[in-house]
């Protein structure tokens, strides 16, 4: 288990215990349980009333905004990771400081811009 | 041979920690709670103080009836848990709890963490939206606007660490860590550790399932053990968020006097019982409230931590 592809396979295990466990939770439940549905039994519940319309619903554009935002930000903050392992690396120090705070001005630009053009508010 | 038993040994601990860990910590949050509110808590099951508690509701769990609701998308419905909690379970496998004492040391370790972590955000959207129902729908929705916004203050206050340690691995993290991290990454710590409590959907920010208005959220359609399944993730993403916090802020095993993996479990319960500690005593934050903190508050925050670790590396070191 040495090796870059060793240590993935160690995860590749752990991933499969994982949907052993759920898989077995649900057949162990599967022995126990009574299964005797009604039609009332399966209808969506909302708070007993019987439920008017469907489920399923348009929401609010302002999720989508914020979503919008995390993609944008979310890929820039990715490109952190491995300059942050080399950044203090002997020959760049200065350089790679300055780098640095012109990618913090863009991220800070950019919710700056977002917070005034008032889409973080929620109303 | 010795290698193969070497591996499965790792894995057994982790498995074990995975399924009595959360149990602990929820048997500490029913009595903690109830104490701090002027309760009793349990007193009944298992006879001491209510312990055995958790274990019969597991059994109780087990063997309730399996309803899927007949407007509800069965198959996401169904894996919707599995998405919830598996997650958690894979990434227990990079945290370090004392020297050598870890599942496998990945190079990219806090990378894979995110990454993962990212994932078990899915299993509350698939919930939400999966089972038809417009309370589920407004949870599922809440849970992702909320998700999104704390996943950026939580991944730069990581990438802080990464910076300060200049490496990715925990082990290595842990093993470059020195006292004086401890004011040095502290409003990282704090960001951290705020972030990771919205993404877990802990009370203050338990807007996504608020039980009074929108009765559950997400899990509204749960029932028997897919809903004790959801309960789990929510305990075992406790127990991930504090040990992670211990990992990458705390330093880990470092302590005086006590062996190591002593000081990792110390420290992790301590923050699970903070965790506990602000469910009872911080009211619900507002949806709008809720973003107003993570783009104004964490993420200016996190952004200044990420500018105050390149200045002191570059002029210490």
């Amino acid at each position: 288990m040495n090796g870059y592809f060793g240590s993935y396979a160690v995860v590749a295990v752990l991933f499969a215990i994982g949907v052993a466990i759920f898989g077995g939770a649900l057949f162990v439940n599967r022995l126990l349980r009574p299964n005797r549905p009604t039609p009332d039994k399966l209808t969506t519940y909302e708070c007993g009333v019987d439920p008017v319309g469907e489920g399923w619903a348009q929401s609010q554009i302002r999720y989508y905004v914020f979503t919008y935002l995390y993609v944008v930000f979310a890929v820039d903050a990715v490109f952190l990771f491995p300059w942050a392992t080399v950044f203090a690396a002997p020959g760049f120090g200065m350089t790679t400081l300055v780098e640095m705070f012109v990618f913090l001005a863009f991220i800070a630009l950019g919710i700056l811009y977002a917070w005034r053009k008032r889409v973080l508010a929620w109303t | 041979m010795a290698e193969v038993l070497d591996v499965a040994l790792r894995l057994v601990v982790i498995v074990i920690a995975f399924l009595t860990l959360p149990l602990i910590v929820g048997q500490t949050e029913h009595k903690a709670m109830a104490h701090m509110q002027s309760r009793l808590g349990p007193m009944y099951a298992g006879g001491f103080h209510g312990w055995a508690q958790l274990i019969a509701d597991g059994v109780k769990f087990v063997q309730k009836e399996d309803v899927i609701p007949a407007a509800a998308d069965r198959r996401v419905f169904a894996l919707a848990p599995a998405v919830a909690l598996v997650p958690y379970l894979v990434v227990m496998i990079v945290i370090p709890v004392g020297p050598g004492l870890f599942g496998a040391d990945l190079d990219v370790g806090l990378f894979f963490v995110l990454a993962v972590l990212g994932v078990g955000v899915l299993g509350s959207i698939m919930a939400g939206w999966s089972s038809a129902n417009k309370y589920s729908v407004l949870g599922g929705m809440r849970a992702a606007a909320q998700l999104m916004s704390y996943e950026l203050p939580l991944v730069l206050a990581a990438s802080s660490v990464a910076m300060a340690a200049g490496t990715l691995s925990l082990p290595g993290i842990v093993e470059a860590w020195r006292w004086w991290w401890l004011p040095w990454q502290a409003v990282g710590a704090v960001v951290f550790f705020v972030a990771g409590l919205a993404e877990l959907r802990r009370p203050p920010f338990d807007m996504p399932i608020a039980e009074s208005e929108i009765i559950m959220g997400p899990m509204t359609e749960y029932t028997g053990i897919r809903f004790a399944l959801f309960m789990l993730a929510e305990y075992v993403g406790i127990v991930v968020l504090s040990a992670l916090t211990t990992v990458l802020f705390l330093g880990g095993w470092n302590g005086p006097l006590l062996p190591g993996p002593v000081w990792t479990l110390v420290k992790i319960f301590a923050l699970a019982f903070v965790v506990i500690w602000v469910r009872v005593s911080f009211p619900r934050l507002r949806a709008d409230q809720l973003q107003k903190l993570a783009w104004i508050g964490l993420v200016p925050l996190a952004l200044f931590q990420l500018a105050l670790t390149g200045v002191v590396k570059v002029l210490a070191g």
